[in-house]
């Protein structure tokens, strides 16, 4: 039987200094469609750290990678200092994974499926009993540890999916879309446990297709396109990327719409779209800045506002942003 | 807002357990989906059962001139039967957990990798148990009698559980390919059926035509069958218990190795 600890010891010791993950140009091929087509990685240790992409960008492909899933085609990759296809074993010692679907047990109970894995990590029988109980107070689960996990609500579910992957206090923690399906509260309720893992000093690398979620939790994000990074940074310099986010104004009546939108033209120096029916106008602000300008010159003026707001650029804006021109981001590290 | 997450301390890896200890746990699995999902039985049961009934008092008379005659006949070969329909279920099972992302925890974690497998064998060995001694216990009911008594059911159950281990490697590796678990359910009976028919279970194959014969006297079911008659008989010769184990010790030789690739690969 293959050892992983041996092969890692054989090899330089994971240094402490060693990133959560470095990745060079990953590969993973399904016949002629390239699912990652040569994506670099650094993620330094502690950090929240979002791949956002669209549906089939190869965001799960890539995160099954680094997980010791599926094997790339071409590449290497290190995650806590271990060489992903020569020591995969140690690998998988020193992370977890919460995949997309529900990778528990329905039909035993979710305390049962806590002790299970406990055992398999090597807990005994007493220590497993006392993690699990530990991790069911902590993801605020208790109430339901004797139930049976199909009867879990997907929140729930969700919570206890996370939970399974901190039996051992993993190096990096792999979520794929975590929040995927969720309600709002039960989707805060994840993003403040999140959070709190990373504060703990877990490495968190998240899948998502929300921007609102690469936002509200990562320190970094790389955004994915058919198998490529397209760009990677902190959510501001990912929007300053981009360019702006969009300002909503509404007015208290139809009259000025034109004025109204003669005056934010100039101001923003972009075209304004017109939706006489809602006396609606939407433009580009390249900053928060110039938009709250922009809606002073408008009171100024005297247009009567009902509501303004500034939006973020919606991820098919990033994308069309960044897909359209941006190639130098393409290395950004 | 309190934290959610206070109060849970990091936790190290304990020392790496043994194979043999996470095959354990796997088994530990097996035996808790029996408690939480009793009606499982219901399906390894029903066949069988009705078999038995329907061949013995339907056919029983005509084939062999008593229903107390064919059932001392029919039921060593039904239990082989039981143990192969069994192991269709639990390919059905393997490829629903795999639907799931159950399979890629197990292989995120730093186990023994056929340690799964293990336990899903642990959880046959129980289901072929149950099974064959239910069908053993409303057989002795119905009349029958093991002429080599309880040695003989044991040694038979011995043999009983080596043949539902061979089998059920057809059924992992069509679990391991095939991801819709109905489509693992038709295949397999569609094979047993003929396999299982075109045997030595329900009839002596004298009246069969002779290519039908030549057959049946190699079908590695009617090589299983008569040595579990031969075994409750007491009247087994060695060379047919080896003959019976021949397709068992083939199929693990084969196909265990081929689940480990198949497991690792997907």
């Amino acid at each position: 039987m293959p050892d992983g600890r041996t092969q890692t010891d054989a090899a330089p010791h994971a240094d402490a200094a060693a990133p959560a993950i470095r990745a060079r140009g990953l590969v993973k091929r399904f016949g002629d469609v390239d699912a990652v087509a040569g994506i670099d990685l650094d993620v330094p240790r502690g950090m929240i750290f979002a791949i956002l992409g669209p549906n089939g960008a190869g965001k799960t492909t890539l995160m099954r990678m680094l997980a010791t899933l599926t094997p790339p085609d071409d590449g290497t990759a290190e995650v806590m200092g271990h060489d992903l296809t020569a020591a995969p074993d140690a690998v998988r010692g020193a992370i977890a994974m919460t995949g997309q679907f529900a990778s528990l047990d329905e039909d035993l109970t979710g305390r049962e499926n806590l002790i299970f894995l406990a055992r398999l990590w090597g807990f005994g029988r007493r220590a497993a009993r006392d993690r699990a109980d530990a991790l069911f107070a902590a993801f605020e689960l208790a109430d339901a540890r004797h139930r049976q996990v199909k009867d879990y609500s997907g929140g729930m579910r969700r919570r206890l999916d996370i939970a399974a992957s901190l039996i051992v206090t993993p190096g990096v923690l792999f979520l794929d879309e975590p929040t995927t399906g969720l309600d709002p509260t039960a989707r805060q309720r994840v993003w403040r446990m999140i959070r709190q893992l990373a504060q703990s000093g877990v490495t968190v690398l998240l899948t998502t297709q929300y921007l609102e979620e690469a936002d509200q939790l990562a320190e970094r994000i790389a955004v994915i396109d058919r198998g490529r990074k397209i760009a990677e940074g902190t959510s501001r310099e990912l929007k300053a990327a981009t360019g702006s986010g969009v300002l909503h104004v509404t007015l208290a009546e139809a009259d000025p719409l034109d004025r109204a939108a003669a005056l934010l033209e100039a101001r923003l120096e972009a075209p304004v779209q017109r939706s006489p029916e809602g006396a609606r106008l939407s433009v580009m602000a390249t900053t928060a800045e110039a938009a709250n300008g922009a809606i002073a010159a408008l009171l100024a003026d005297g247009v009567p506002l009902e509501d303004f707001a500034m939006g973020s650029p919606s991820l098919e804006e990033v994308f069309f942003a960044l897909t359209g021109g941006a190639p130098q981001s393409e290395d950004a590290a | 807002m309190s934290a959610p997450l206070s109060g849970l301390e990091p936790t190290a890896r304990p020392p790496r357990p043994s194979a043999l200890s996470n095959a354990l746990t796997f088994g530990w699995r097996a035996v808790l989906k029996f408690r939480h999902v009793p009606e499982q039985l219901f399906d390894l049961i029903m066949t069988p059962l009705m078999f038995t009934l329907l061949f013995t008092f339907v056919f029983g008379g005509a084939l062999a001139g008593s229903t107390g005659d064919y059932l001392q006949f029919f039921l060593p070969g039904i239990l082989v039967q039981t143990v192969a329909f069994n192991a269709v279920y639990s390919g059905m099972n393997l490829s629903t957990d795999l639907g799931k992302g159950l399979f890629d925890r197990f292989r995120s974690l730093p186990i023994w990798p056929l340690a799964p497998f293990a336990g899903l064998i642990v959880g046959d060995v129980l289901r072929h148990l149950i099974a064959g001694g239910i069908i053993l216990g409303i057989g002795l009911i119905l009349g029958y009698r093991p002429e080599a008594g309880l040695p003989g059911v044991i040694a038979a159950f011995a043999l009983l559980l080596t043949i539902g281990f061979g089998i059920g490697w057809v059924f992992i590796v069509l679990g391991l390919l095939i991801r819709t678990p109905t489509t693992v359910m038709t295949l397999g009976f569609t094979v047993l059926f003929p396999v299982v028919f075109a045997s030595n279970i329900m009839v002596q194959p004298e009246t069969m035509p002779d290519w039908l014969r030549a057959f049946v006297a190699v079908n590695p079911v009617s090589l299983m069958t008569t040595a579990m008659r031969g075994l409750m008989a007491g009247t087994a010769s060695l060379s047919q218990i080896a003959l019976a184990l021949i397709a068992p010790v083939l199929l693990t030789a084969a196909l265990a190795p081929l689940t480990l690739r198949l497991y690792q690969r997907r």
